[in-house]
């Protein structure tokens, strides 16, 4: 049992598989919420209603969307390089990491703002408050389970990508199995990382289950 | 304190243009409580919007207490909003803050200092009833809390005018007595101008002075509450006053008896007018249907009577001589 598995790979696969994550999640997070909320802002009937934003807004996020993240992987390369210098290692995951997730994250988001109910924003407005004050002070917080349940889906996608990410030279924990436990046919490696990476995404529904229940009071 | 001239304002889509509001014109008086009625659809949501612009007209001008709201640019408009109070028929709570921090939330987004805010909600909290519930969220609250916490927040800044958008539509009897009591005192205490738009007639009969009915984006008659509601002149209305009430049935008179709707308004309402009449003409009467009750306060009674044998004539004529008013069935 285990015969092939190399403990201190595992380990540093590990760190490079959170690692990517934490990285991609942040700025994921960072462009995906100001995003969801031009979205919002900009669709028919808001605050800052704009067709042609919305349309083209929504188109790249489409277009992003509907290539497949293999693909993206591979036509991501040469801005990847640009950006951070390599397309190897965590670094050069990162970009086409964020660029597969954030267009994802930002419908999301865009999606629990639309569940907020339209009189809290009316009232918001009847009050005196600018449509920043709008967004920051009552979409925002109101939307917070939404936005959270939200992070979390796209946490765990993100998860997958980086495993995928493997395959262009990402490292972490999917490379490992691509590497040893696909092309060697050592199973023993490809049961314990497909393990790891399956107690990692427990974890992370489990914290956003509880940051969701934590911010929700309906 | 709230003027409206020639207010229009129109919704084009696909299916057609629609005329909301038609060339409104209103004026409310400072510390008044002025209702306005309507069905669903006749215009009464996009009216009171107009009044802090949430709708903005198409044509017209809106004035609250001296200032052309619609001629005010946004950042003035927000600062004029802030002295416009308002609140909703589903109460539109900020589910996750608490009471607390939605009753201040006014204050804050006009950036008043901390100790201010905490000072003027604890004293608001208080004078609603509401000191008990300040760390709990609006999902724990009832109806009638929730429109309580509403109100605590209209209040928040010290407007001068408060709209309501069919504040006690959502609530039960019960709950809708208790909020319009509220009203009541808040406009007789603060000298508060509260404007209302309701499709319950109820609510007008009880808190409003004065009452406009809106249909097709048109105000089809207005006046004081008792008058309009005690002699509507236009269909609508009288449709409107006729719903839960029983209609009169004619075939129920006497044979050859002289039908005659009376209405008693002020202390008279409670005089045995109609007996003494009776007497002195030598006539018989049978009240077929009525009402005594009070609008704004203020008593009267309305009855359809049937007048039998004597002199029905004379009788209607002392009735009216003794400030009854008469009118022919």
């Amino acid at each position: 049992m285990f015969a092939n598995v190399d403990w201190a790979d595992i380990g540093k696969a590990t760190i490079d598989t959170l690692l990517m994550l934490g990285g991609s999640m942040v700025l994921t997070v960072i462009l995906g919420v100001p995003l969801g909320v031009l979205l919002y802002l900009s669709g028919k009937g808001r605050l800052a209603a704009n067709p042609v934003l919305n349309a083209v807004l929504s188109f790249v996020v489409n277009v992003l969307r509907s290539v497949p993240f293999i693909i993206l992987l591979i036509v991501m390369l040469p801005v990847t390089v640009l950006l951070v210098g390599t397309s190897l290692g965590v670094a050069g995951a990162i970009p086409p990491l964020v660029v597969g997730a954030a267009p994802f994250y930002a419908r999301l988001v865009e999606t629990a703002l639309r569940e907020v109910d339209k009189g809290v924003v009316e009232a918001t407005q009847a009050m005196g408050g600018s449509t920043f004050q709008i967004v920051t002070r009552a979409l925002l917080p109101e939307a917070m389970p939404g936005i959270i349940a939200g992070a979390t889906v796209t946490a765990i996608a993100l998860v997958s990508y980086t495993a995928m990410a493997g395959v262009v030279g990402a490292g972490g924990l999917g490379d490992l199995a691509i590497r040893f436990g696909y092309q060697r046919f050592q199973t023993d490696v490809m049961a314990v990382t497909v393990v790891l990476l399956l107690i990692l995404v427990q974890i992370l529904q489990m914290i956003g289950d509880r940051l969701v229940a934590k911010v929700s009071h309906r | 304190m709230i003027r409206l001239e020639g207010v229009t304002r129109r919704y084009r889509s696909v299916a057609g243009d629609r005329t909301a509001l038609d060339a409104v014109d209103l004026h409310v008086a400072r510390g008044e409580v002025f209702g306005v009625v309507g069905r669903s659809g006749a215009g009464k949501s996009t009216l009171i919007r107009a009044i802090n612009r949430l709708e903005t007209p198409d044509a017209g001008k809106v004035f609250v207490d001296g200032q052309e709201i619609t001629a005010l640019n946004p950042t003035e408009l927000r600062a004029a909003r802030r002295g416009i109070g308002m609140i909703f028929q589903h109460f539109n709570l900020l589910n996750a803050k608490t009471i607390e921090d939605n009753v201040a939330f006014p204050l804050r987004l006009e950036g008043r200092p901390e100790t201010e805010v905490k000072a003027r909600t604890a004293q608001l909290l208080a004078q609603l009833g509401l000191a008990d519930h300040a760390k709990k969220h609006p999902a724990q609250l009832s109806g009638g809390q929730k429109q309580r916490v509403g109100i605590a927040r209209a209040l928040a800044c010290g407007p001068s005018v408060l709209l309501c958008d069919e504040a006690t539509s959502a609530l039960d009897p019960e709950t809708t007595e208790d909020i319009l009591t509220l009203l009541d005192g808040l406009n007789r205490d603060l000298g508060l101008t509260i404007v209302l738009i309701t499709h319950q007639m109820e609510v007008v009969r009880r808190v409003c002075d004065r009452v406009a009915v809106l249909k097709d984006g048109r105000i089809v008659e207005q006046g004081a509450t008792a008058d309009v509601f005690l002699h509507p002149q236009h269909a609508v209305t009288r449709a409107m006053l006729a719903e839960g009430e029983e209609a009169v049935d004619a075939s129920v008179a006497p044979a050859g008896a002289r039908m005659a709707r009376l209405t008693f308004r002020g202390p008279s309402t409670y005089e045995p007018e109609l007996s003494c009449v009776a007497r002195t003409a030598g006539v018989d009467y049978s009240i077929l249907s009525g009402r005594i009750s009070r609008i704004r306060g203020e008593p009267y009674g309305q009855m359809t009577v049937a007048f039998t044998g004597g002199d029905a004539e004379a009788a209607l004529a002392q009735l009216a001589a003794r400030g009854v008013v008469v009118e022919a069935v």
